[in-house]
């Protein structure tokens, strides 16, 4: 059976490698699935959840801030956090959704701060996603 | 000569001094290591993000983006990385020396630039002298991790975008061993010189969904991921430099003690040789 390799990248270090058979990340333009073979290829990712499927077993990443860039029998994935599903920290991704929920209430739109908070939110509400898996 | 007492009080102060110094190099020592590791496993991050920005920026002619061009000087940003604490030799002293040189040989006016700094040891060497500084950290543990600096990298990058300055260099020790460590100059943005990570295999890519979109996630990226590379450089050269001066002092509090029991041995045979006499000629005069 045909695999890919699978690395993720972080500037604090690596946090996963391994093989995959497919792999499916959600870039900026939709949803990718990339199985062995595939043509190389640059996209950014949006923040959300990245899956590598091998055989039965699938492993879920939460992602934010990274791309993801593709050889034949290769996938690299270079993200700002990537974390496991066991090693999110629940109580903080909580309080940071709430406080994120609280500065979009206060703060007016079209500022940075509105598009900051609402990143947060975002990173907040994937990793509690993953976690409660 | 000092008084036997007074020699005897500062031998204790000097090898209670020694003391300090001491478990401040081995502390030194071992943040250090960490340093050097953390240094490490961000090398796969750096070198595969400059894979694929210079494959891009090389790759196809007709790219453009703000980043990667020069435009006109009209203001200039610096960023210089110091410590938040002192006793680490010339670690400081001589970045901001440099700095300060350059920055008065470049410019007439504190319009002409701005300085973000990290360290509290820099930041109050600009504020006393009136340079404006536009963003600082202080307080930073000696363990970075990118989320730390995230935030100051991305307003430092979102300054270039928006205008703010039109280039921006970056200043800090470069970590080369335990006892050397070079003073580094930067030049950050806009990126004009892209390595391409040794240049093997540049696949040409696919670009979902277009080179200037990637570009525009890519490049901010790439050059916040600069700013933490040099930060995790510094600290290591931080610790290296505190854990030799730290070791100097320890050896010179080494010899201080020495030279000071000499002298105190020599002070105690002389008033013993003195008493002696004393009671000997008091004998003398009895008899």
């Amino acid at each position: 059976m045909n695999t890919l390799d699978v690395s993720v990248v972080t500037p604090d270090g690596p946090v996963y490698e391994g093989e995959a058979e497919m792999v499916s990340v959600k870039g900026t333009s939709g949803e990718l699935g990339i199985l062995p073979g595939h043509i190389p290829l640059v996209a950014p990712l949006t923040i959300n959840a990245v899956r590598f499927k091998n055989g039965a077993d699938t492993h879920v990443l939460a992602v934010s801030g990274g791309f993801v860039e593709v050889r034949p029998k290769q996938v690299t994935i270079l993200a700002e956090s990537a974390e496991l599903p066991s090693d999110i920290d629940v109580e903080r991704a909580r309080a940071a959704k709430e406080r994120a929920e609280q500065r979009l209430n206060q703060a007016k739109q079209d500022n940075v701060d509105f598009k900051r908070a609402e990143l947060a939110l975002k990173r907040a509400i994937n990793r509690l996603d993953l976690a409660g898996k | 000569m000092a008084s036997l007492r007074d020699i005897k009080s500062r031998i204790t102060s000097t090898k209670k001094t020694k003391q300090i110094t001491k478990a401040m190099q081995m502390v030194s020592a071992a943040k250090l290591n960490r340093a050097e590791m953390n240094a490490k496993s961000f090398v796969p991050y750096m070198e595969k993000i400059q894979e694929v920005v210079g494959s891009i920026a090389n790759g196809s002619s007709g790219v453009r983006h703000p980043m990667l061009e020069s435009r006109e000087v009209k203001k200039t940003g610096y960023v210089v990385i110091t410590s938040d604490r002192g006793l680490a030799g010339a670690y400081n002293s001589s970045v901001l020396r440099h700095v300060y040189r350059t920055i008065n040989e470049r410019h007439n006016s504190t319009d002409e630039y701005a300085i973000i700094v990290a360290g509290k040891v820099g930041l109050s060497f600009f504020k006393k002298r009136g340079m404006p500084v536009v963003e600082s950290i202080v307080g930073l543990s000696d363990q970075p991790s990118f989320a730390d600096i995230k935030d100051i990298a991305s307003r430092t990058v979102g300054m270039f975008e928006d205008g703010a300055f039109d280039e921006l260099y970056l200043y800090y020790n470069h970590y080369v061993s335990a006892i050397q460590q070079d003073l580094t100059e930067k030049k950050l943005l806009p990126l004009t010189n892209i390595e391409t990570g040794g240049g093997k295999s540049l696949a040409s890519y696919e670009y979902e969904p277009s080179e200037e979109e990637i570009l525009e996630v890519l490049l901010p990226q790439y050059a916040e991921s600069l700013i933490y590379g040099a930060l995790l450089d510094a600290k290591a050269a931080e610790h290296a430099s505190r854990m030799t001066a730290m070791r100097s002092a320890t050896d010179n509090a080494d010899d201080l003690i020495g030279d000071l029991t000499l002298s105190y041995n020599r002070a105690r045979q002389a008033s013993i040789t003195q008493e002696l006499t004393e009671i000997v000629s008091g004998a003398a005069a009895l008899e």
